[in-house]
């Protein structure tokens, strides 16, 4: 788990550099710091379970298992991308690692997921549906629809809000009136829990039982992890509705740190190792953009392939 | 041949997909128990069950978005919305996710999903239950779209929907259940994006789809009984694809077109059709091309306003004796 949460971080990072070189084109949205929600709930799933996500949904889809080289070749619009260059950031898919598409749209993504949720439960074939999205879609109808019909329908779904404290550029406090985002799900009579978003294994042993229990039949489980994004909403984002100082509160929290602190207590696991990982991650990601950049870029008549069948 | 109303041959179709093909799921307000509003499902419930054929809550934006779940993890979801007005209420699930999923993934999905829905007025229903959105889903790219205006065309069309690997807007009229019609014995299927000559002529072409059609007829009877005209008829059927070539093989006898369609006529399909009958035959045209369509406003209730908004058959019957006399 913790390589593929310093995976996540080196991948964004790199991004946001050949973002700033002009590299990479369009929308950008870096999950830097919400690597625990992301590593936590995907290794809490089997393989063949299907997952929906956000454009922050990069983490997520690392931690399914998409193949890095495909994504970073996306990223650049290359034809070697795990969507041909067609998808971009924000809509990476996979449905060999049961991933149905990162989704630009906040709330889009949870229907989706419920429609998935319905497939697995006709075929009775043991599969749930995972589906992450921010604080900032739940208040939009989508969400709400799905959750009802969800659990009208005890479907096999799981809900997992990365609650980051900002839908966009505005504090929760002034989008939504709860107190806290798990309370949504009551008026579904939806069982909610609220963990700490950037504790991996609070995230993992919260979506574990989460699916144990969709698998029996028992439903969805909506799932609020409490976590936040260091950087932007955005590259080029100003960030003036926050202080320099709550970022800094919340490094202090960062999820990979914490992980490395408690790995090097509790496991003793050593400097030297940690280090390993470290320049394993790296060569990784300077071996994907190698590959991205030496890809070729889609031919103009690819604009109209994969399209009609 | 028998006769069967356009609700019949439209539940002969679903009810011999849904036997042939196990992974067709119904979904929508009222489908099941009920029977659905306009009486096209009644009886399936009990035939397939409550797994395939399901009620839902009224929540258009949250199973068409399921219905996007659905397909692509290899079911055939038919979400019905009971009204097409309300397609706007799910326009995200259907216009940005469902239209655009495949290409956004490069190809590696694919949403094989028919919406069913009814259009159109005539009924006094008003303006939010009353419009014709097929302009809509022809100029956003993602839908097959197709509009059947009899019954052997809708459930002929409706099979290819249901076959079809791509989502399908399948667009019935409120108006058409009850019309009656011969449909063909045994198992036929009718292509998506082929146009039918409903009546054959000599002076002049018009192209319609849906209940419109039926109204285009009528004028061609008229145009022949009491003016000697001689009117060809042509279905287009489907506005994507849309089959030119059928209108463009017409002209080259005709030299005439005149469209006509019950949606408002600002970027509507006539004005589509037009276009593409410029780009690729304007050399056939002895004459403009005359539209005859819906006025530009809200659809009104009271009857004696309705009738002005919605293009009756005296209207197209007027069209055509314009064009034909250069006026």
């Amino acid at each position: 788990m913790y390589e593929r949460m310093v995976l996540i971080r080196a991948f964004e990072e790199a991004c946001v550099q050949l973002y700033m070189e002009k590299e990479i084109r369009g929308s950008f949205h870096p999950c830097v710091g919400q690597e625990a929600t992301a590593v936590g709930a995907c290794f809490a799933l089997n393989p063949d379970d299907y997952m929906t996500c956000t454009y922050r949904g990069h983490g997520a889809c690392i931690a399914k298992g998409i193949d890095v080289n495909a994504a970073m070749a996306e990223m650049l619009g290359r034809r070697t991308g795990v969507s041909k260059g067609k998808g971009g950031s924000m809509h990476w898919t996979d449905p060999s690692i049961g991933l149905l598409g990162e989704n630009a749209i906040v709330a889009a993504g949870v229907p989706i997921a419920a429609g998935a949720a319905l497939s697995a439960q006709l075929d009775r074939n043991g599969r749930v549906a995972l589906t992450i999205f921010g604080d900032g879609a739940i208040n939009q109808g989508a969400f709400h629809e799905a959750l009802n019909i969800a659990q009208l329908w005890k479907l096999p779904l799981i809900l997992l809000c990365e609650n980051n404290l900002y839908a966009e550029m505005t504090p929760l406090a002034k989008s939504n009136p709860l107190a806290q985002v798990a309370d949504r799900a009551k008026g579904y009579n939806m069982r909610a829990v609220v963990v700490d978003g950037n504790d991996v294994c609070a995230v993992y042993d919260a979506v574990r039982e989460a699916a144990r229990l969709a698998r029996a039949g028992e439903g969805p489980t909506f799932i609020e992890a409490r976590t936040y994004r260091l950087l932007g909403h955005m590259i080029g984002d100003s960030e003036s509705y926050r202080t320099k100082e709550e970022v800094a509160a919340w490094r202090e929290r960062d999820p990979i740190k914490r992980l490395r602190a408690h790995l090097a207590q509790a496991e003793g696991v050593t400097d030297a190792e940690f280090d390993a990982i470290h320049a394993r991650v790296q060569q990784q990601i300077e071996d994907a953009v190698k590959f991205a950049r030496e890809s070729p870029y889609p031919d103009p008549e690819e604009a109209y392939t994969d399209f009609w069948i | 041949m028998r006769e069967l109303t356009y609700t019949q041959a439209l539940r002969e179709a679903l009810t011999e997909e849904m036997e042939r093909d196990p992974n067709i799921i119904l979904m929508g307000e009222d489908i099941g128990a009920y029977g659905g509003v306009f009486r096209v499902t009644e009886g399936l419930l009990a035939r397939f069950g409550p797994e395939r054929v399901r009620d839902t809550p009224i929540s258009e934006a949250g199973f068409i978005g399921m219905g996007v779940g659905l397909a692509m993890t290899g079911k055939r979801p038919v979400p019905e919305l009971m009204f097409m007005d309300f397609a706007l209420v799910a326009a995200d699930s259907i216009l940005n996710q469902a239209a655009k999923m495949r290409a956004m993934s490069g190809g590696r999905v694919k949403v094989p999903m028919v919406i069913r829905t009814q259009q159109g007025g005539g009924r006094g229903n008003g303006a939010q239950h009353s419009q014709s959105f097929e302009a809509l889903f022809t100029h956003i790219p993602g839908f097959k779209v197709a509009l059947p205006a009899t019954p052997a065309d809708a459930k002929g069309l409706l099979k290819s929907a249901l076959r079809d690997e791509n989502p399908v807007m399948f667009i019935e009229h409120k108006l058409l259940y009850n019309t009656k019609g011969p449909v063909p014995d045994g198992e036929y299927i009718i292509p998506l994006g082929v146009a039918d000559v409903k009546r054959e002529g000599q002076d002049l072409t018009i192209v319609s789809y849906s209940r419109q059609l039926l109204f285009a007829l009528e004028a061609a009877e008229t145009l022949q009984r009491e003016h000697g005209i001689s009117a060809e008829v042509i279905d287009l059927r489907c506005t994507v694809p849309m089959d030119i070539e059928t209108i463009v093989e017409s002209l080259r006898k005709t030299h005439r077109l005149l469209i006509t369609h019950e949606s408002h006529a600002s970027c509507g399909v006539g004005a589509e059709i037009a276009m593409r009958v410029m780009e690729t035959a304007f050399d056939e045209l002895d004459a403009p091309i005359m539209r005859v369509a819906g006025l530009d406003v809200p659809i009104h209730v009271s009857k004696t306003l309705e009738e002005v908004v919605l293009p009756q058959p005296g209207a197209i019957v007027r069209g055509a004796l314009r064009l034909m006399n250069g006026k």
